[in-house]
């Protein structure tokens, strides 16, 4: 039986194979699963970015972009399987949008020489491009947006967070344990008292977690949370009743399924982001044209807009750039992985060509390096208002403080060509 | 007609007592090993050893090791993923700590550290049956997971608690890290399914088996007739465990590479394999080989007819592959109550008499 079924799984995958051509970007995303709800808009706007450019400019230097898409359901097994089946087809960059299945393709990629781009996810130290020659993380990672997370706070005391309580609600996997370290070493700087309050994945369940909250009574709270975890800890806030203006979420915990189910308890609720939100901007008038109207959409378009296809579609504007970046450097539309890395490196989004895409202010400057995979980090923060049901810019683009991080960078990363045997680059 | 064994005489009890006594089964299973070990190390590119071959026989072992527990000595238990766990940290913990002792030991000994864990929590089982050591296991399962994530010892204190397996080789071939090639990884899962299953397959069918058997049958009246339970159930827990850890340490640094305790070893990987030794068949080591392969094959070839074939979105193609497979579940079991192994040996039993049935 088992031969039976290699033999029919063999048919199946040869005859699936398709024709190698064009620029592939494969979309390892999920919509299904615990996390189905916030993967499935990220992989809309990451879609459709890539339709627009094929309908309107016929591609990237005249090459059409093809992004097959995978379903990983935010599994790693899945997502290593759909890294091996995409691999061969002459895939040139991956964003798996999950810090689980990056961890597995960190090592993976560095050996089968294909960029790996985890915007503002991901092992955080890959911004260090010494050590992680494939990996690149800008505009922003986790220690960026803790850092970002606690000046928004500075600022909001007048520079003093002496004597404040500070909890951490996360994902208890790789994710949500991310910013930890940096959030301990911040809270030494500035002299507050951070609680951390592992929530176990997917993570319905929080009742204990924020029992512990009212009986502690934090002043802010802040949360590293995906999927139903999101919605479960803002319901759960809003039943103790605690401020929703002193409840963070990162970038991850913010976007409007996350705070809708709460309905009007949520109002007030903050979050991190890097990327802009809402139709308000004149690539989207492209978008409706040449994509939504024609029916071309991912899933029909019916969240254009929305924080994270917002994300999604600005991933995929980075990648668009480095692609064209490295058909520039290399000379030739057809280019390869390693190409595309130094399209990557070479990458400078400066606000200029940010509007001249349609983007104006979007997302910060993104300036990248071969020792810098990150850029700058910087992040802004975003409110929910809960009567027009639309999140709302409340800060400008604030720098992290890189005087705590980059010390935290350098250690990780070591550590890591240490383990894994890799002599520094650049 | 074809499947026949007239003419196929045994002249002693060795004869009699072997593994496949018909002499058609018996070339059946050289053939298949010859093409395990002769062909498909040349052919296998790392989709088919990543996607298809390494997950399935590392889950075969979970399997047979779980079968060992709950088919042959009828102990139920919801721990496997905390056993697998356990197997993965402790190789990591030796491949860190002792880089220059070769990896296949590594593993055999996180299976035996694996077997000590196992015992450990078999402990209840003496006194407990049925669902109520269900239950216990169940909290071997969670309070694994909980140490693994909460302890920074286990993964060296890595920032994100994830685990990473360095490059590791057996006679100059890197069989762990990156760039371990697709045959070295299908080899060294392939090498210790077979014998695992062998040893199995001889442990299962000797007193010790027997006496497993009994346990599971009735433990009164085993104890009656002179079986210790404490041995008996003991030893099964350490067997399976044992089995269960090198799986899960195979599962750990040769297949994955990183690994984080909560997501890879979580509770459903422990229903995971029972249904794979429930739907392949409890006391059969070939069920554990099927319920491995109908569970980790079928959703890939169902994905890559759907989305790749028909071209079905991927989230519709998802969902409809949980249906089929679910549906595929109950249509066995509805059929088959005793497994594939079971439909198996039918179908032998059919081939037998075929075309001229009683």
């Amino acid at each position: 039986m088992k031969l039976k079924l290699a033999t029919v799984a063999l048919g199946a995958v040869m005859a699936a194979a398709p024709a190698m051509a064009d620029l592939v970007v494969p979309n390892l995303s999920y919509r299904t699963g615990p996390y189905g709800a916030n993967g499935t808009q990220y992989a809309d706007g990451f879609n459709d970015y890539f339709t627009l450019l094929n309908e309107r400019d016929g591609g990237i230097g005249g090459e059409k972009v093809r992004t097959p898409e995978c379903e990983t359901a935010y599994n790693t097994e899945k997502g290593v399987e759909c890294y091996e089946a995409t691999k061969g087809d002459g895939a040139l960059v991956y964003n798996p949008l999950s810090t689980g299945i990056t961890y597995q393709l960190i090592p993976k990629v560095s050996v089968d020489q294909k960029v790996l781009y985890t915007p503002g996810y991901g092992r955080t130290s890959a911004k260090n491009g010494k050590v992680f020659e494939w990996i690149f993380n800008a505009p922003a990672n986790y220690w960026d947006g803790a850092s970002v997370a606690i000046k928004y706070l500075l600022d909001q005391n007048g520079g003093d967070l002496n004597g404040k309580k500070i909890a951490l609600v996360y994902h208890n996997s790789a994710y949500g344990k991310e910013p930890i370290r940096t959030l301990q070493d911040l809270s030494a700087k500035h002299g507050f008292t951070l609680t951390e309050l592992p929530v176990d994945p997917p993570g319905q369940e929080q009742k204990s977690q924020w029992l512990q909250i009212r009986r502690d009574k934090p002043d802010y709270v802040i949360m590293w949370g995906w999927g139903v975890m999101n919605q479960a800890a803002i319901q759960e806030a809003a039943n103790i009743r605690f401020p929703m203006e002193n409840f963070i979420g990162v970038w991850w915990s913010g976007s409007e399924v996350d705070v809708l189910p709460v309905g009007a308890a949520a109002h007030g609720y903050k979050s991190l982001t890097f990327n802009g939100v809402g139709t308000d901007y004149p690539l989207y008038d492209d978008m409706q044209k040449y994509v939504v109207e024609p029916g071309k959409a991912s899933q029909g378009g019916q969240f254009v807009g929305s924080s994270l296809y917002s994300r999604g579609m600005y991933a995929a504007v980075v990648i668009a750039e480095a692609i064209r970046k490295a058909q520039e450097l290399a000379g030739t539309a057809q280019i390869t992985a390693p190409q595309l890395r130094d399209g990557f490196e070479a990458l400078d989004i400066t606000p200029e060509r940010l509007a001249e895409i349609g983007l104006p202010d979007f997302g910060p400057e993104i300036k990248m390096s071969c020792d810098n995979h990150g850029g700058s980090g910087m992040a802004r923060l975003q409110q929910w208002d809960a009567e027009a049901k639309k999140w709302s810019l409340i800060t400008e683009f604030t720098a992290p403080d890189q005087e705590v991080l980059d010390p935290l960078i350098v250690e990780d990363s070591e550590a890591y060509a240490k383990e894994a045997g890799i002599s520094p680059r650049c | 007609m074809f499947y026949r064994e007239a003419g196929d005489f045994k002249t002693s009890y060795r004869d009699d007592g072997q593994t496949f006594p018909i002499r058609l089964d018996r070339w059946g299973y050289y053939a298949v090993l010859a093409v395990a070990f002769l062909v498909v190390p040349f052919v296998i590119d790392s989709y088919w050893a990543n996607a298809v071959l390494v997950p399935f026989l590392i889950y075969a072992i979970a399997a047979i090791g779980l079968n060992i527990l709950t088919g042959y000595a009828g102990q139920v238990s919801l721990g496997t993923g905390g056993f697998m766990a356990v197997g993965a940290y402790a190789v990591y913990k030796l491949m860190t700590a002792f880089p220059g002792v070769p990896i296949v030991i590594h593993i055999v000994l996180a299976g035996a550290i694996t077997a000590v864990v196992g015992m450990l929590f078999g402990l209840p089982s003496l006194r407990i049956k049925g669902f109520y050591l269900a239950v216990a296991t169940l909290a071997a399962q969670f309070f694994l997971v909980w140490l693994f994530n909460k302890v920074p010892w286990f993964y060296n204190y890595s920032a994100s608690g994830q685990i990473n397996a360095p490059e590791r080789t057996i006679l100059g071939w890197a069989v762990t890290g990156p760039a371990t090639s697709a045959s070295a990884k299908y080899l060294v899962c392939l090498v210790f399914a077979v014998v695992l299953a062998w040893v199995a397959r001889n442990l299962t069918r000797g007193s010790v088996g027997r006496k497993w058997m009994a346990i599971r049958d009735m433990d009164i009246a085993a104890e009656i007739i002179g079986v210790n339970p404490l041995t008996a159930k003991l030893s099964a827990f350490a067997v399976s465990s044992f089995f269960v850890g090198i799986a899960g340490a195979l599962l750990f640094a040769v297949y994955l590479g990183a690994a984080e305790a909560s997501e890879a070893f979580g509770i459903n990987k422990s229903f995971l394999i029972l249904f794979m030794v429930i739907i392949g068949g409890l006391g059969s080591i070939f069920g554990s080989f099927a319920g491995a392969a109908f569970l980790v094959l079928l959703p890939v070839l169902l994905k890559n007819v759907l989305v790749a074939q028909f071209g079905w979105p991927t989230d519709l193609a998802a969902h409809i592959e949980l249906m089929i497979v679910g549906a595929l579940i109950v249509f066995f079991l509805i059929v088959e109550p005793h497994g594939l192994a079971r439909l198996w040996a039918l179908t032998k039993e059919k081939l037998r008499l075929w075309p001229f049935p009683h």
